[in-house]
């Protein structure tokens, strides 16, 4: 106890934590797209897959729990390094001219609070049923929950961009999580930077293409109507 | 040559300090750039001003004791060189330079483009040494040290501790000067015995004197003078989750000054 205490307390710990709680955060992504593929398998797939995910109570709640405690792990790190950062030059450069580092990296402290937004938008919309008053929610039904949305501009815009903020993030975020942990060796390092370019390309392609599939009207409203326990 | 210079001149480390205009007329392009202030000093010497104060020594790209920014970088525009290397034939006629310390909470100014860069001697101590016995030099080859090993130990020990890293790092962290320092040490046999002491006492110093931390932008490595990887970052990084993991001490650092 004492330990993990005392290792938080570095900037090396910080960092550490950053990169853990983003690789969990990251995890997620991954299963969270590759579940939700189910949508092209048709509106009954999905709305099941939908009631087998709340079939197991004890797994659901702690994957969760995992995810909050990350998401908060991370945000609150990254709120304490920034600080540290901001009071470690109070004078700036006149104009400071950067060598090295890319837009993602110089906006990662704007990127993460973009998905926080994102994240807390996302789950007003399709987990706790806020439709703005456009649609009827349907809690049977969370396939024409999704394409009714992404319907509407006003939640297809945060949609589109809370992915690109999400492919950005990851694309500084993935290989910075190596540095941070010192995952490194000469001769894998190159794959560092493709592995950032893969993940980040293919969460934000796969995110968004649910939307695009909407507006092309590939994927549309179904008139079936569902019924599962798991779902009450 | 003629250059406008803007430089800034800061009375102390409380005065709020400002760029201070000067033209430098007849530049030879074969001047270093600090041979090129040492002219603007004597004119201002002879006008009974006060001369700007700046850190030098060596002027041969081996101490670490210049370095000013210069139009946003960190010891000027080439790559891999100090600002006592730097020759004005890098500059164009007319050119305009704007001319700044390095800008750190934990290298405050002493004076114009002077900072105090005892924090560095500060993590130094902290850990930057290996206890051995003093006495007649050992021999060459006691301790058997494949090639490799050395030259990436030399790779990290190549840094001069001037100071470019913080001023470039848009955190101004320090976390290249301290990996380099930590893995000139890690790498070779005699350092390993205070390898995992080492690396939580300098980590922890550095952290006490009010660096940043690092977000892996790259900026150090690319203002380096001497070229030093951040991969020694990352070294620096796993040294560090190791010990702080596996070792029972716990590490105070020394208040910074
Ligand atoms: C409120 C939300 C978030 C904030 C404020 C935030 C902020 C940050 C910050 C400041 C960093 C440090 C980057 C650096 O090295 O400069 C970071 C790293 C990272 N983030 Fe996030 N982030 C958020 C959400 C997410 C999410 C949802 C994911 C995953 C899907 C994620 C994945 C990562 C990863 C993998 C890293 C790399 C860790 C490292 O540098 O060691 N983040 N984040
Ligand atoms: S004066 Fe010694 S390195 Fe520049």
């Amino acid at each position: 106890m004492q330990k993990a205490l005392t290792l938080y307390q570095t900037s090396i710990g910080k960092k550490a934590v950053m990169a853990a709680s983003g690789v969990i955060l990251l995890g997620f992504t991954l299963g969270h797209l590759s579940g939700n593929l189910k949508a092209y398998q048709g509106p009954q797939a999905l709305n099941e897959y939908a009631a087998w995910l709340r079939s197991m109570p004890s797994l659901l709640w702690g994957t969760r729990a995992a995810l909050v405690f990350a998401f908060g792990a991370h945000v609150f790190s990254a709120f304490q390094l920034w600080s540290q950062n901001r009071g470690a030059r109070p004078v700036g450069y006149r104009r400071k001219k950067s060598l090295a580092t890319d837009y993602a990296a110089r906006t990662m402290y704007w990127s993460g609070p973009i998905l926080l937004l994102y994240v807390l938008f996302h789950l007003a919309h399709l987990t706790f049923g806020q439709t703005f008053g456009f649609y009827e929610f349907d809690k049977m039904n969370p396939y024409n929950n999704m394409v009714y949305g992404f319907q509407i501009p006003a939640v297809l815009v945060p949609y589109l961009l809370g992915n690109i903020a999400l492919g950005v993030h990851l694309f500084h975020g993935i290989w910075s999580m190596f540095q941070s942990i010192g995952i490194n060796h000469p001769k894998y390092n190159i794959f560092r930077r493709d592995l950032a370019i893969g993940l980040a390309t293919l969460l934000t392609l796969g995110n968004l293409s649910f939307p695009i599939a909407v507006m092309l009207g590939y994927l549309e409203p179904t008139t079936q109507t569902f019924y599962f326990p798991e779902l009450e | 040559m003629y250059l406008i210079l803007h430089i800034w001149r800061q009375q102390g480390p409380r005065d709020k300090g400002h760029f201070e205009r000067h033209e430098a007329r007849d530049v030879s392009e074969h001047m270093s750039f600090l041979e090129m202030l040492d002219v603007i000093n004597e004119q201002l010497i002879e006008a009974g001003k006060d001369p700007i104060a700046f850190d030098h020594d060596c002027r041969e790209g081996i101490c670490g004791m210049c370095g000013m920014v210069v139009n946003g970088e960190a010891h000027g525009p080439q790559r891999q060189t100090t600002t006592c290397q730097l020759h004005m034939r890098q500059f164009q006629n007319g050119d305009e330079l704007w001319i700044e310390p390095w800008r750190a909470s934990g290298f405050p100014i002493i004076k114009d483009l002077s900072v105090d860069r005892s924090a560095f001697d500060r993590i130094i101590q902290a850990g930057g040494y290996v206890s051995i016995r003093t006495g007649s030099a050992p021999d060459a080859n006691e301790i058997p040290i494949p090639k490799g090993v050395s030259d990436h130990a030399m790779d990290a020990a190549a840094c001069i501790g001037c100071g470019a890293c913080v001023a470039a790092c848009p955190n101004a962290s320090a976390s290249l000067f301290v990996a380099a320092k930590v893995s000139h040490l890690g790498l070779l046999p005699q350092g390993q015995a205070e390898r995992p002491d080492r690396v939580r006492k300098m980590v922890a110093q550095m952290d006490a004197e009010q660096f940043g931390a690092c977000t892996n932008h790259a900026e150090c490595e690319a203002a380096c003078p001497k070229g030093i990887s951040i991969s020694f970052i990352a070294r620096m990084n796993r040294d560090h989750l190791k010990s702080m993991i596996a070792s029972s001490d716990d590490v105070e650092a020394r208040p910074a000054k």
